[in-house]
């Protein structure tokens, strides 16, 4: 009975995390397809079973193009060759004239050429098609047994590969990060639709802080970084701006946040003189964007960490608990001695932050302060709030939810444009997933019916 | 037989409302199992149980709310199936629910008719509306302006259109639950013309209330359920009042009231010329040391918003507030709570409680400085805390992470308290304790009140139940239009002496 009591706890809370993983599942095998690997460890495998087949008395010429990643490929497969005893006559890193001509010189040189090793792509070249190596044979005898070794392909979906998963991530950030922000402010009942803009007007006036006060082109890293806390700043401001309008004039918060969206969008395009975008110079502006930890682009981190920290306030401090309470019942939070007033400006506060944080990301990835970043992103950010389980009634939701929610959708993206929809037809499949999952949320609730939250009490559980 | 004219005539008729052996379970809970209810035409059968018993449960199935997993429910003898509350209304039934079923944004009148426009394109009446609302409300007694917003009535005047809106109908089986809770003594006494009235008419009234003396006026037959178990059916001419309370609770209560003597102390709290536009006008009055302050009058008299001034949940206009020697200014409810004042609202799920949170986070709620561990919450220090109080105060629950929204009326009503006993509350203010809360659990309130009173706090009750007020009070103060009309030393006084200054007559108020 215990037992059974939090596993319906679970589904109503993290229900959602189910969905995700079967969407993944759903389009990790509609993306199947066959996989052409190009990494040195590949490399490594062709060499060590190209070895056991054809023995280590083979002369072998490897082949690829000159990237970087093909350089490493290259290296990797000429060392497991030596090692294995094969005879490498040499490396050649270039396209397929440059592949004509280092064959040719090898036919003229006649020395026995038993391999060529690649990988798929430079395979597929014209110069090592069989009528070409027939053609080549017939003039050098040394080539006449020339045969092509590549790894082999195996069947893999496109959607889960490190690469695209990261990419998933790396795009949806600033929505997510917007999300933590309007999860609070819904959970208080309320709504903020103000935060596309605002991302817009954090990035201008990043771009107009760092072009105009802080020396342009000579703006350091510090210079940068003043910007960003002013933009932030202004954002915070704006949204400390509608929680007074909401507390003080019992506005409602739909109101009053159309209100700031329509004049946060007006104020960036006049800061960036109705031009497109306003152009930083200076040379560090990418930085933010482009470095990474781990191999993991750093606004995932970012991500990641305001995400657990929002868990943590949420539900481990007092605002956290006077946040569910004032959305649950205002005037029983009142009575209880709760600062409503105080808590709904701080949520709307840190929700117009949130803003001012993505639209510094915005202008990191661009380089430019763009007065139209973050259009109907308000939207999207309620719907992945949505998603994530929290209800618009106030009073309850999940931080976590959130986070999934925005996974959701960024997930569901991926796969459509992974599969070739086209955006009108992303748009209708985006909307109707959207009311399916909302409906599923409802559903449960009303099928399951908890009647306990998950909380730690301690020993108290034990009644 | 042949002299019985009135009533006892339940062998020889048939029976409006036949339920035999219903049964409704939910997920985990048994509600009912096996219950018969029978009603006569013009026949009061009073449904009586604590709560939980599966009151609410028999009467949504008249309703339309839950149908019946077994059993038959017949009306005139036709057996039919209520799955809707629109075939229960086609069906003869009226049910008026405890929690308001009315839309505050409409008129009184509209409220009353609402849902039996023929159409939706049909022409509204509306003098026609107007002269049948002003109709009811005569037959009820309790003249309501027709056009008023519903959200503009008090609730008094709400449940007056509740039940306008149930004889609108004109139904055959008039359900009322607890429909006096919220009435003054002399709405109650119209209420009861009413219910008189429609016996008058053949109409059959099914009448639930937790007030005993209430039932012992108006019942013909007496129908008690305990655990979803029907306990019996008695007449009510043959049964005392124990035998009630002992078939409700399975024991016996031998006094409705805890019956002790305290030892009061020094002055501690003192209120002068408290005032609020026309709602509280200068009103004064002290609390000492281990008393309660009981604070009687009609509903509207300005009690409920003198404790919200003392509470900071308004700002008066004028006057003082002195604890214990030093004078207040209480700004804001967090303001009061700090200075050791706590109250328990009269409407418990509305303000005293977040329902969506669990008991534990809302007895936690005006307590986060007691359990902040370097700005965080240490959920253990705030369980032991809570469990403690669940010890002391006998609180039914199944953890701190129940809902609370899932506790009874009294269950709740003992969280509330908690919360405001870890703040160390000074002067608790309890406005309308008990409401709808069942006998058993009214007791038990009753001797926590009497505890804290005997650990030197003030306590101050606000209570519409006389005998409530007599019962446990050392001083009555009894307001009438948001005055004081008298405060009187509870020795010797009777509910007509409360009455009396209640409703204003001058010359018990010279007589103190």
């Amino acid at each position: 009975m215990m037992k059974n009591k939090y596993i319906r706890v679970l589904l109503v809370d993290y229900g959602m995390v189910f969905v995700l993983i079967a969407l993944c599942l759903l389009i990790s095998l509609l993306t199947i397809s066959d996989m052409q690997p190009e990494d040195p460890g590949a490399a490594r495998k062709l060499a060590a079973s190209l070895v056991k087949e054809a023995g280590a008395d083979i002369n072998v010429l490897v082949v690829a193009r000159t990237t970087a990643a093909d350089k490493a490929f290259a290296n990797a497969l000429r060392e497991g060759l030596e090692q294995g005893g094969a005879h490498v006559v040499g490396v050649e890193l270039g396209d397929p004239t440059s592949l004509r001509k280092r064959l040719e010189l090898l036919g003229q040189q006649d020395e026995r050429l038993d391999f060529v090793a690649t990988h798929d792509f430079s395979s597929k070249w014209r110069v090592l098609s069989s009528q070409s190596r027939v053609e080549m044979a017939s003039l050098y005898p040394a080539l006449k047994n020339l045969k092509i070794a590549k790894p082999p392909s195996y069947r893999w979906p496109t959607f889960l590969t490190a690469n695209n998963l990261i990419g998933i991530l790396n795009q949806n950030a600033p929505i997510a990060i917007m999300a933590i922000g309007m999860t609070l402010v819904i959970i208080t009942a309320g709504i903020d639709l103000s935060v596309g803009s605002l991302m817009a007007l954090a990035a201008v006036v990043t771009a107009t802080t760092i072009q105009s006060y802080l020396g342009g082109k000579e703006a350091g890293g510090w210079d940068i970084a003043a910007a960003f806390a002013v933009a932030m700043g202004v954002c915070a401001l704006a949204g400390m701006f509608a929680g007074v309008i909401v507390t003080a004039f019992k506005v409602p918060p739909f109101v009053v946040t159309l209100g700031l969206m329509m004049i946060a969008r007006g104020m960036s395009y006049i800061l960036a003189g109705g031009a497109d975008a306003v152009k930083i110079e200076a040379e560090s502006i990418g930085t933010l964007y482009s470095s990474s930890f781990l191999g993991i682009p750093s606004q995932i981190v970012l991500m990641v960490l305001l995400f657990i920290a929002a868990h943590v306030v949420m539900n481990h401090t007092a605002f956290g608990r006077y946040v569910y309470a004032v959305g649950g019942n205002e005037t029983a939070a009142r009575l209880s001695g709760v600062p409503v007033v105080a808590v709904l400006i701080a949520v709307y506060a840190i929700c117009g932050l949130s803003a001012g944080l993505a639209g510094v990301l915005d202008v990191s990835h661009f380089g430019t302060g763009r007065p139209k970043a973050g259009e109907f992103y308000e939207l999207q950010v309620i719907a992945a709030v949505v998603v994530g389980g929290t209800s618009l009634m106030g009073g309850e939701g999940k931080i976590f939810g959130t986070f999934i929610g925005a996974l959701i959708l960024g997930v569901i993206q991926n796969g459509l444009n992974m599969a070739g929809v086209d955006s009108y037809r992303q748009m209708v499949i985006y909307g109707t997933l959207i009311l399916v999952a909302v409906l599923i949320d409802q559903l449960k609730k009303k099928v399951i019916k908890p009647t306990v939250k998950l909380a730690k009490t301690g020993e108290f559980d034990s009644f | 037989m042949a002299d019985d004219s009135n009533s006892g005539n339940s062998d020889n008729r048939q029976p409006l409302l036949e339920m035999a052996n219903v049964s409704k379970s939910f997920p985990g809970v048994r509600a009912l199992s096996d219950v018969n209810l029978e009603l006569y035409p013009g026949e009061v059968l009073a449904l009586l149980g604590e709560n939980g018993a599966g009151k609410s449960t028999l009467i949504k199935m008249l309703g339309g709310v839950h149908s019946p997993d077994a059993g038959t429910i017949k009306i005139n003898g036709q057996e039919i199936r209520i799955d809707t509350p629109t075939a229960s209304q086609q069906a003869g039934v009226g049910i008026i629910y405890q929690e308001f079923n009315l839309i505050p944004a409409l008129s009184a009148r509209e409220n009353i008719f609402l849902g039996q426009e023929k159409g939706a394109l049909s022409w509204v009446a509306r003098s026609q509306e107007e002269e049948a609302a002003r109709e009811l409300f005569d037959r009820i007694g309790v003249p309501v302006d027709p056009n008023a917003l519903c959200r503009d009535l008090t609730v008094a005047q709400q449940q007056v259109v509740e039940i306008a809106k149930a004889l609108a109908q004109s139904a055959q089986i008039v359900v009322m639950d607890e429909p006096s809770a919220a009435l003054t003594p002399r709405e109650v006494e119209g209420l009861y013309a009413i219910v008189d009235e429609l016996r008058r008419q053949g109409i059959g009234v099914i009448y639930i209330s937790h007030r005993l003396n209430e039932i012992e006026r108006l019942a013909d037959r007496i129908m008690v359920l305990r655990d979803g178990q029907h306990v019996g059916t008695r007449n009510a001419q043959d049964v005392t009042r124990d035998e009630i309370i002992e078939m409700m609770v399975g024991r016996s209560l031998d006094n409705e009231f805890p019956d002790e003597i305290r030892p009061v102390g020094e002055t501690r709290l003192v209120v002068e010329g408290l005032s609020r536009g026309a709602a509280v006008q200068d009103v004064s009055f002290d609390v000492r040391a281990g008393e309660i302050l009981g604070i009687a009058g009609l509903v509207g008299a300005g009690r409920t918003e003198t404790v919200r001034l003392l509470f900071g949940a308004d700002k008066p206009d004028a006057g003082s507030i002195t604890l214990d020697g030093r004078t207040l200014t209480i700004r804001s409810p967090r303001h009061a709570i700090a200075q050791g004042i706590c109250l328990l609202t009269e409407d418990r799920k509305g303000q005293g409680l977040v329902l969506g949170l669990s008991v534990q986070e809302n007895f936690g709620l005006p307590n986060m400085q007691d359990f902040k561990r370097a700005g965080f919450i240490s959920k253990r220090d705030e369980s032991k805390a809570f469990a403690r109080f669940v010890d002391q105060l006998k609180i039914k629950v199944t953890g701190g992470n129940q809902i609370a929204e899932t506790l009874s009326g009294g269950n709740q009503q003992k969280v509330v308290l908690a919360k405001w006993l870890q703040r160390n509350a000074e002067v608790i203010i309890f406005d309308e304790p008990t409401r709808g809360i069942d006998v058993g659990a009214k007791y038990e309130i009753y001797l926590l009140m009497n505890e804290l009173a005997r650990q030197g706090k003030a306590i101050i009750m606000i209570s519409s139940e006389l005998p409530e007020v007599l019962g446990l009070s050392d001083r009555i103060l009894v307001m009438h239009e948001g005055r004081v009309a008298g405060c009187l030393d509870n020795e010797n006084v009777t509910q007509e002496d409360l009455m009396r200054l209640a409703t204003g007559s001058k010359e018990v108020v010279s007589a103190q």
